[in-house]
């Protein structure tokens, strides 16, 4: 955090939060800064606050708009709790956004908003500008409307196009203040504007005017200079949650040569994916949009059983839908990835705060004994190749599995080290030869995968579906110890996919007084935390799950060299009662936090502290 | 039943698709699988399951390239009891898993096989967006006007006042007919048959096959423990010439034993008249256009019900449309050749990228 400087006085690493009216450009002004940041050599992460409503009013709570930036000269895990400078364009900006700030944050603001109906439109009796609210922060109050309007005064614009043009005002106050440069900011405004020649001369006006203005008034004594962080050598580029997921799957689909499938139905968080792979027509992807979450399944079960690398996309309500086909997946063992973009529940719940309470479904939320294989991705980055490796894993083991995502880590952005496709691991399903000797449930002696037999190859015409079916043979069966058997199987199958998957690793000691547990979403905030209290001389480890089922096969071994292990997760408890059922000696601690947000490094800090006491 | 009914052996026209053929003839033996068909004796399906083997090797696809994809149901267990690929998936969901089977590989000859319960109820919204969206798909339909499976309780097309067990005093629910749901969902193939009418049935099965895009067959089918005799008033020989009428496109719409009784527009609805009687004569007969693009004569056709009007069988409609499989194959080919990014590793260092070295 800010609060740790580097030898000259400088932080090593800053977090700046964007916020004004909804038309404001504050996705696009963060964006843009950390565009910057990137190219100028910074681990990043960024995580956007969009407000519920399409069109809010302007000036009102409900339609700001925010967008958070962490940034710095070392490994970057998350968005960073409170922020060392805080934007904001409007009174409600500041309204809703100061409990964002760290005490004594710099607030950047543009004073000619703060006007008498701005004012109460945010709920303000008085000024906080004016009022002595704001003493405890430094408050830059700029004119950003008024000198904006005075840059583009010779370019003939009308005033509204004048104004659009002052967030770029604040973005070129910020680059001066971090000591970045303006020349990426200009190019894309050259792009993105080209065809409006006057508007892009208009803005990069407006960014040059802040720039100078930030000089000028002397804000800070000297510029914030953070050097670049020490990544590690290659080609990079920003990327979310959603995006690296759809590109992890296109991937496992290119290096399977399975043609990608998606039948998806849109909802919150989860929807990107799907708009992002129906942009890949260019590389054979096949979106169909559905008329329900249940055809979005089950057209993707008709597909992998026609042999497409088949997925489905979704968050909460839309995965209850899902329950009964995924069923049905497991019983025909087929491949299918399920995607699951967490959302706070239960019923429509929150849709756009973040939450990791679909566990439970997702292990056990189907009728009958029907396990399915599960991951969950822990970082923005970290999507795509979870996201590949759930798509082979399932295609290998003929088994359907569940990709566990949230709407922190979807949204969210993170430095991305492009890999080479002839890097990533290889993908063989099972795929029958053609007048093979081949029977729907014969399987592998070691993974227990049977095959797949796709139609149209001839000599493996065959009939699968929902009943139960004999061992080997797959006909239609009522038999007692066939079923047992067959229960048994498909659970086995999946748990002996614990024999490919990496062993969990610990961060830090390995045995020791408290072990720091998480899953999923939640690796950067706790990764973090942990990090800071060791500089701090706490003698404590981490351990982070991605595979949930099957668990690694050393977790026992990882748990059971603690005295006491705190399983942080942002539910009621699911993943520690998934350990208490599978590890009952372990003596288990929980830290639940349940308000649709991410965990803070600070508030994990205090709790660590508290718990090794 | 001729042995090997082979390609030459039927009158029916040639199918031109992609769909690959069979390089040498085929015969119902081809597609009879080795479960034993366990539907109740006498119950219609079995007469169904017959068309299918019969009119299988009559279309002439190569037999790997067919699939059967059904719900849950009596009629649903079809797939086990013929030797294609096969996928039995759960209540209401054929038309959607077809769905992507057809969309992921458009050369299979895709039959979904579904009852009036599992279309007309828990699968009422996939059957209209299949429909809506015109996937190359057959679908049958068997419409037994009660739930078979789960022993009788009424369906979405029992009539209003059907006894069954859970309408132990009539039913209160105005039916569904099939055809006008197809045709409200802008079907661009709607024909009917009926299980004692086997011949029919491979007939308006081969045309729907022929058909681009999807094509809906309703099968009036007997459940003779639960429902039956529920078709008895227009199935039976006694009844069938008076009350059905057998609509072949280009041909006047007549029927009777004798012919002599035709359908003739009024202006303003359809009439049944009597040739010979009150002047009316051959020429004031509807003649049947099952490719006219608009569907308000077709909704009328597939609405007519005995005692007013008889029962319509054959294609009803049967017009040309765009289908979503041949859409999405050209898509993917235009935006393929426009885009340059041609593989996952353009993808990954598309758009705005840094180096670090
Ligand atoms: C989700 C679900 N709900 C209910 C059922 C029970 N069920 C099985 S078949 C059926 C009705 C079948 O009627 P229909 O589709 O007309 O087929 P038929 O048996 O008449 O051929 C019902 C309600 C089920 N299998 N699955
Ligand atoms: S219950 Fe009816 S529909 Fe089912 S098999 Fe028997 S006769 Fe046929
Ligand atoms: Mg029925």
């Amino acid at each position: 955090m800010a609060e740790k400087q580097t030898n000259q006085g400088q932080p090593e690493h800053v977090v700046i939060r964007f916020s004004g009216d909804s038309g404001d450009g504050m996705q696009l002004t963060g964006t843009l800064f950390s565009d910057t940041a990137a190219y100028t050599g910074h681990d990043l992460s960024t995580f956007p606050d969009f407000p519920a409503e399409i069109r809010a009013p302007q000036n009102t709570v409900a339609g700001v708009s925010g967008f958070q930036l962490h940034f710095g000269s070392t490994k970057i895990y998350n968005s960073g709790d409170l922020c060392d400078v805080l934007v904001a364009m409007n009174p409600a900006a500041l309204k809703t956004n100061l409990k964002w700030a760290k005490k004594g944050a710099t607030l950047l603001v543009d004073v000619d908003n703060f006007e008498p109906k701005a004012l109460e439109k945010a709920g303000y009796s008085s000024n906080p500008l004016e009022d002595g609210s704001l003493s405890a922060y430094r408050v830059v109050k700029a004119p950003m409307r008024m000198l904006a309007r005075e840059a583009v005064k010779d370019l003939g614009l009308d005033a509204k196009s004048a104004d659009r043009t002052k967030n770029m005002f604040a973005l070129g106050m910020l680059l001066y203040i971090f000591d970045k440069p303006l020349e990426h900011t200009y190019h894309f405004l050259e792009k993105k504007f080209a065809k409006k020649p006057v508007v892009a001369e208009a803005n990069k006006k407006v960014l040059k005017a802040g720039f100078d203005y930030a000089d000028t008034i002397e804000i800070l004594r000297s510029k914030i200079h953070i050097p670049p962080a020490r990544l590690p050598k290659g080609k990079y580029r920003n990327i979310t949650g959603n995006i690296a997921t759809a590109w992890g799957l296109m991937a496992a689909s290119e290096k399977s040569g399975r043609p990608l499938f998606l039948g998806s139905y849109p909802i919150t968080p989860a929807t990107e994916i799907l708009m992002e792979l129906a942009r890949h027509r260019n590389l054979g992807v096949k979106t169909f949009q559905a008329e329900d979450e249940i055809a979005g399944i089950t057209s993707a079960i008709g597909a992998s059983f026609a042999g497409s690398l088949a997925v489905t996309t979704t968050s909460g309500p839309g995965l209850s839908l899902k329950v009964e086909a995924m069923g049905l997946a497991v019983m025909t063992e087929l491949p299918l990835v399920v995607v699951d973009v967490q959302r706070a529940g239960p019923s429509t719940g929150m849709p756009t705060k973040s939450e990791q309470s679909d566990l439970n479904m997702a292990l056990f939320g189907r009728n009958g004994e029907a396990p399915m294989l599960i991951i969950a991705a822990s970082s923005p980055a970290d999507c795509f190749y979870a996201a590949f490796e759930t798509a082979k894993l399932s295609l290998e083991h003929m088994t359907p599995a569940i990709l566990l995502t949230d709407g922190y880590i979807g949204f969210g952005s993170e430095v991305f080290r492009i890999p080479r496709m002839a890097d990533l691991p290889e993908i063989t399903p099972p795929i029958a030869e053609p007048n093979s000797d081949f029977k729907p449930y014969r399987r592998d002696p070691k993974t227990l995968a049977r095959k797949w037999a796709l139609p149209g190859t001839e000599g493996l015409r065959h009939r699968i579906g929902g009943l139960e079916k004999t061992d080997v043979f797959g006909e239609v069966s009522t038999d007692p110890l066939n079923h047992e058997k067959m229960v048994k199987l498909r659970a086995e199958k999946v748990q002996r996919i614990a024999h490919v998957l990496p062993p969990q690793e610990i961060y830090g000691e390995t045995e020791g007084e408290l072990l720091i547990v998480s899953w999923g979403g939640t690796f950067g905030a706790v990764r973090n935390a942990v990090e800071e209290c060791r500089k701090d001389g706490l003698n404590i480890s981490h351990t982070h799950f991605r595979y949930i089922n099957p668990l690694p096969l050393n977790t026992k071994d990882v748990l059971s060299k603690f005295k006491k292990v705190l399983v942080c997760e942002l539910n009621n408890g699911q993943f520690v009662n998934y350990l208490r059922m599978n590890f009952p000696e372990i003596p288990y601690l929980q830290y639940n936090k349940i308000q649709g947000l991410p965990f803070t490094v600070t508030e994990l800090c205090e709790k660590f502290e508290e718990f090794i006491k | 039943m001729m042995p090997g009914g082979n390609l030459m052996s039927n009158n029916h026209p040639q199918i031109n698709n992609t769909i690959p053929k069979s390089p040498y003839p085929l015969s119902r033996e081809d597609f009879i699988s080795d479960q034993m068909v366990k539907w109740c004796p006498g119950c219609g399906d079995h007469a169904i399951l017959s068309a299918v083997s019969k009119v299988f090797p009559e279309i002439g696809y190569k037999k790997e390239n067919y699939v059967l994809v059904s719900g849950i149901g009596c009629s649903s267990r079809f797939p086990y009891y013929v030797n294609t690929y096969g996928f039995h998936g759960i209540h209401g969901r054929a038309m959607a898993i077809a769905s992507g089977v057809k969309i992921s590989n458009p050369s299979l000859s895709v039959w979904i096989i579904t009852g009036d319960g599992d279309s007309m109820a828990i699968g009422g919204n996939h059957f209209i967006h299949l429909i809506r969206r015109n996937i190359d798909v057959n679908l049958l339909l068997f419409n037994n006007q009660i739930y078979g499976l789960t022993k009788g309780q009424y369906s979405p097309t029992s009539p209003l006042g059907a006894i069954t067990k859970t309408s132990p005093y009539g039913t209160i629910e105005h039916p569904f007919t099939p055809g006008e749901l197809v045709l409200g969902a802008q079907g661009t193939f709607f024909a009917r048959g009926i299980d004692v009418q086997p011949k029919m049935l491979t007939d308006i099965m081969f045309e729907a096959a022929r058909h681009d895009g999807t094509s809906v067959v309703e099968v009036l089918q007997n459940c003779v423990i639960f429902n039956d005799g529920a078709y008895d008033y227009i199935a039976s020989r006694e009844y069938r010439d008076e009350r059905t009428i057998y609509l072949e496109h280009g041909q006047p719409m007549l029927f009777g034993a004798n012919k002599n009784k035709g359908l003739r527009w009024n202006g303003s609805g359809l009439e049944v008249i009597n040739l010979g009687e009150n002047g009316w004569g051959i020429n004031d007969v509807l003649i049947h256009d099952a490719t006219n693009p608009d569907p308000g004569l077709h909704l009328s056709l597939a609405k007519m019900n005995w005692p007013e009007f008889p029962v319509a069988f054959g294609v009803i409609r049967a017009v040309k449309a765009p289908t979503y499989d041949d859409l999405m194959e050209e898509q993917i080919q235009r935006i393929k050749a426009q885009s340059p990014i041609k593989c996952m590793d353009d993808l990954l260092n598309s758009g705005d990228t840094w180096e670090v070295d």
